[in-house]
């Protein structure tokens, strides 16, 4: 399974934030949208960095009056990015090894999705699931 | 009225295809109590199960027995079977939202991917799914034809479909006549003149998509030796430190019985396996409008930012001579009319099963998919359970929040009286278990797990229609 079966269920939209937007702005998106991190994209839509619960947090704890900062203060500008054709369980290696909850993805410097880490658990524990619904019906019919 | 999801007015759903998902969603829809389905199953074909009926290889029964599940679902009351009706052509979304709150479809990925190449067209060059749909006895490739006089045979791809046609072809007609082959297929496979079958995987090794049981199956055949070259199955330094990170037994497993091979000796079976890694076909060569060979090129392997190893071209070049050609290098859903589709992936335009209106990109109302062509096709048949589930869950919920078709005519016996009229050959699910009983008494006598009726006439005949 590789991420391009993630996307596919996702509808194809990809929330992102502007360098120049606020934090405030960005709260507001992440709360309404029920998300952890947008994308930060620049004019050419080309992702520049990641804006996420975890960078805001950080944040606050330096400076109550953040939420009028804006996004390209506090963002993450070193993005690892995926790949349609990454295998999934590479993914979950490298975003673990590397502690990132989303994975912007890109095709040439252009943002086609993002892969959170929530998405990539649950594939693999479909696929897990699936194995052994299979593995159950066999052994339940073949030895009844 | 009651409310929707009762058990005077429930509520009321069409399932388009009835492959492993449209059997998993209706499990899911039918086995809860607290909200109260009727599930119409509609599919083009007479015969219900999909890709386990036509895609599973015939040596592979056990398989098969995830049906016994399906026919489970399918005892339940308020589960019906429409057999032999095709949606876009006997029934339009239309006709379906006027009789139905929900409509789910399953129709799984029908297509081939192409390899883009040139010569791809050319007779003797096949998509591995007509040859499997063809052994299988799909009622629509009974009439194909496959050329099987030629000695030497690539498979391009090293998937679970490549896999299932290089054994099909490895195999001995002995072998073969103790399984549901289509009989013609078994005929055919007869007279086969193949000595060698090249199996054609564009990266390492470490990164091939068959499972273990499948190549190590592959690589005991009785009929067939199998063989590598001894450079492909080395590790690159790359799968080399990925394997060493992440330790996972799995692909160990895998290199080791690659490896194995080098030091095998061929044991004079009468057909060979040579399976090939870090190789791409770029181009089939023509011999008076027949594959004649294909020209290889190979691959090194790259990793992504993320860490995935892929293949990248080198300038190195190879000859391969081949009389026919099998590709199998994936597969992406066809759309279907009137429903929104995602071209990029190849899927129903979807969020978690939810179908999408392209503009707005929210929701339309009582329209859902699952399975293959809602994530494109991965997995095992098990993984469209879960799936399904999820779809299935935002059904109910739906129907929690009165957001779904207003049809006209909600009744059941509306809904079965317009398909007849527009079908008068429908297929029942009592019909499918008659059929399942006279199959499978044909094979009994001859120590086979069944011999398939492979034309709708056929059926029709046998049940006296």
């Amino acid at each position: 399974m590789n991420i391009t079966h993630v996307l596919a269920g996702k509808g194809g939209q990809v929330h992102t934030a502007r360098p120049e937007q606020t934090i405030r702005e960005v709260l507001a998106v992440l709360a309404a949208r029920n998300i952890g991190a947008l994308v930060v994209v620049d004019e050419g839509d080309r992702p520049v960095g990641i804006i996420s619960e975890r960078d805001i947090v950080r944040a606050a704890v330096r400076d109550e009056q953040l939420f009028r900062h804006t996004v390209a203060e506090l963002m993450t500008k070193e993005l690892v990015v995926g790949a349609p054709e990454d295998d999934l369980r590479v993914v979950a290696h490298t975003m673990t090894e590397r502690r990132i909850r989303h994975l912007p993805v890109v095709v040439g410097d252009r943002l086609i999705g993002i892969v959170s880490i929530g998405d990539v658990v649950k594939a693999q524990r479909d696929e897990y699931e699936g194995e052994i619904a299979i593995l159950e019906t066999r052994v339940k019919t073949e030895h009844p | 009225m009651s409310a929707l999801g009762t058990e005077g007015h429930p509520a009321r759903v069409a399932v388009i295809g009835a492959g492993p998902t449209g059997f998993y969603a209706a499990e899911h829809l039918l086995s809860r109590k607290d909200l109260v389905f009727d599930v119409d199953m509609i599919d083009r074909l007479p015969t219900p199960y999909g890709l386990v009926r036509y895609g599973v290889a015939p040596d592979h029964q056990k398989i098969k027995s995830v049906t016994a599940v399906y026919d489970r679902t399918a005892s339940h009351p308020r589960f019906r079977f429409f057999g032999n009706v095709a949606y876009g052509t006997h029934l339009t979304l239309e006709d379906l939202a006027d009789r139905y709150h929900q409509i789910i479809f399953c129709t799984g990925a029908q297509a081939d991917r192409r390899m883009g190449i040139p010569g791809e067209d050319l007779t003797g060059s096949y998509p591995a799914t007509e040859f499997v749909a063809w052994y299988n006895g799909h009622p629509d490739y009974t009439h194909y034809e496959f050329d099987l006089q030629q000695e030497v045979v690539a498979v391009v791809g090293i998937g679970n479909v490549a896999v299932d046609v290089t054994r099909i072809l490895l195999r001995s007609a002995d072998e073969l006549a103790r399984t549901d082959i289509a009989d013609y297929a078994l005929d055919a496979l007869r007279e086969s003149q193949v000595k060698e079958v090249h199996m054609l995987g564009r990266r390492g090794p470490a990164q091939a998509a068959f499972t273990n049981p499948e190549i190590q199956e592959l690589t005991e055949l009785a009929n067939a030796d199998a063989t590598v070259h001894p450079d492909e199955v080395e590790l690159d330094d790359l799968s080399k430190a990925a394997i060493d990170r992440t330790r996972d037994h799995t692909t160990m497993k895998k290199v080791e019985i690659l490896q194995s091979l080098v030091t095998r000796n061929a044991q004079g079976r009468p057909r060979r396996l040579i399976l090939r890694f870090l190789v791409s076909p770029t181009e089939l060569t023509n011999q008076d409008g027949h594959v004649h060979g294909m020209r290889l090129v190979r691959n090194r392997l790259e990793a992504t930012p993320a860490g995935t190893l892929v293949a990248k071209a080198t300038e190195q070049v190879e000859d391969l001579p081949a009389g026919v050609v099998f590709r199998s290098v994936g597969y992406q859903g066809v759309p279907l009319p009137e429903v929104p589709f995602n071209d990029k992936w190849g899927v129903i335009l979807n969020e978690k099963g939810r179908v999408l209106d392209p503009q707005t990109k929210e929701p339309l109302p009582g329209l859902y998919a699952a399975g293959w062509i809602k994530r494109g096709p991965t997995g095992v048949i098990g993984t469209n359970k879960p799936d399904a589930a999820e779809t299935a869950a935002n059904m109910r919920e739906d129907v929690g929040n009165d957001i779904v078709l207003t049809p006209t005519h909600p009744r059941a016996e509306d809904a079965e009286a317009f398909i007849r009229e527009r079908q008068p050959l429908v297929f029942t699910y009592a019909d499918w278990r008659t059929l399942n009983q006279i199959e499978v008494s044909r094979g009994g006598e001859m120590g086979r797990p069944r011999v398939k009726f492979t034309r709708v006439e056929d059926m029709l005949a046998a049940l006296h229609r």
